[in-house]
C-alpha cells in the first residue's frame, strides 16, 4: 500500500519534515495535514518539507500542501519547501504556486532563512 | 482496429490504484515516454477521485467506468460516474490570484494541461462521462518511428 512517512526532526529554530512516499488523496494528505497542525499547536513555527523522497502528488497532495501553507501562515508561522522533485515542480509551477511558496535546493540555505 | 479494455469499480479510494495499474500498462503497450505516461497515468487518477468523490459522492453502490481505447499512436480514456452532473464551466480558475490558495480544484486543470483533450458528456442512462485523448508524439517513440511510418491500412 502507498503511504506517506513523515520524520520530524530539529535544525536550530526550523522543525524539519522528511517526507518518504506518496501525498496524495486519503492517507497522505491527512497524515501531512494532522502532522502539521500538530507542530503548530506545540509550538513549532518554522516548518521545513522536505520533499526529495516523495515519489508521486496529486492534486490533494498539492492542495495540502497549499492548506499547510496557509494554516501555518495564519498562525503567525512560515512553511517552506525544500528538494522538490521535478515533477512536483511541474505541479506547483503550473499552477502558479512556485509564486507562493519559497522553495530550496539547500538545506542549509533554507535554514538560514527563517532567521534567528 | 481499435483495441479497448474496460474495467468497473466501486467508488472507493484504494482502486484508484488499480486503475493507475491499468493505466501504467496501457501507456507501456503504446511506448509513450516515461514523463508522458507520468501526466496521463495522472489525468487518469484525477478523473477516477472526481468520479468517486463528486460524481458518485462515495456512494460505494454507485459504479466508475473506466475504458481505453488504443487506435494506432491514440489513446482515449472514458471515465463514466453515475452522479448528477455537473457544469465545467463554472468550476473556478485555479490561476486566478483570488483562488491560488485555495486547496481545491486543480485537478481538471490538471487532465486539461497534460491531454490533448478533455470533454465532459452527459450519458444517456445518467451520469457524467469525461473523455480524454492523448497521442503518442514521435518523440514518445522509443527508438520506433510508428508515428511517422506509413498507415498500415
Amino acid at each position: 500500500m502507498a503511504h506517506l512517512t513523515i520524520n520530524e526532526r530539529n535544525a536550530g529554530n526550523v522543525t524539519i519534515l522528511d517526507l518518504s512516499g506518496k501525498i496524495t488523496i486519503g492517507e497522505g494528505s491527512v497524515q501531512l495535514r494532522d502532522a502539521v497542525r500538530k507542530l503548530l499547536e506545540q509550538g513549532h513555527k518554522n516548518l521545513l518539507i522536505d520533499l526529495g523522497q516523495v515519489d508521486y502528488v496529486d492534486s490533494s497532495g498539492i492542495g495540502e500542501l497549499v492548506s499547510c501553507y496557509t494554516t501555518t501562515k495564519n498562525q503567525g508561522g512560515q512553511l517552506k519547501l525544500l528538494n522538490l522533485t521535478k515533477k512536483i515542480k511541474d505541479l506547483l509551477s503550473i499552477t502558479k504556486l512556485l509564486t507562493v511558496f519559497e522553495t530550496f535546493e539547500s538545506e542549509s540555505e533554507a535554514v538560514s532563512s527563517f532567521g534567528g | 482496429m481499435k483495441d479497448s479494455i474496460e474495467l468497473t469499480i466501486e467508488s472507493k479510494f484504494e482502486y484508484v490504484e488499480l486503475a493507475s495499474s491499468v493505466t501504467k500498462n496501457v501507456t507501456d503497450m503504446l511506448g509513450f515516454d516515461d514523463d508522458t505516461a507520468n501526466w496521463i497515468d495522472l489525468s487518469v487518477r484525477e478523473s477516477v477521485i472526481n468520479a468517486i468523490k463528486h460524481g458518485n459522492q462515495l456512494s460505494i453502490d454507485k459504479p466508475v467506468d473506466i475504458k481505453f481505447t488504443i487506435d494506432g499512436d491514440t489513446l482515449t480514456v472514458y471515465v463514466r460516474d453515475r452522479g448528477v452532473g455537473f457544469n465545467p464551466l463554472l468550476i473556478p480558475d485555479p490561476l486566478d490570484p483570488e483562488n491560488l490558495l485555495n486547496p481545491n480544484g486543480r485537478g481538471i486543470f490538471y487532465m486539461k494541461t497534460f491531454m490533448d483533450e478533455v470533454d465532459f458528456s452527459h450519458h444517456p442512462d445518467g451520469g457524467t462521462v469525461v473523455r480524454m485523448v492523448k497521442r503518442r508524439s514521435v518523440t514518445d517513440d522509443k527508438g520506433e518511428l510508428a508515428s511517422d511510418g506509413p498507415p498500415d491500412n
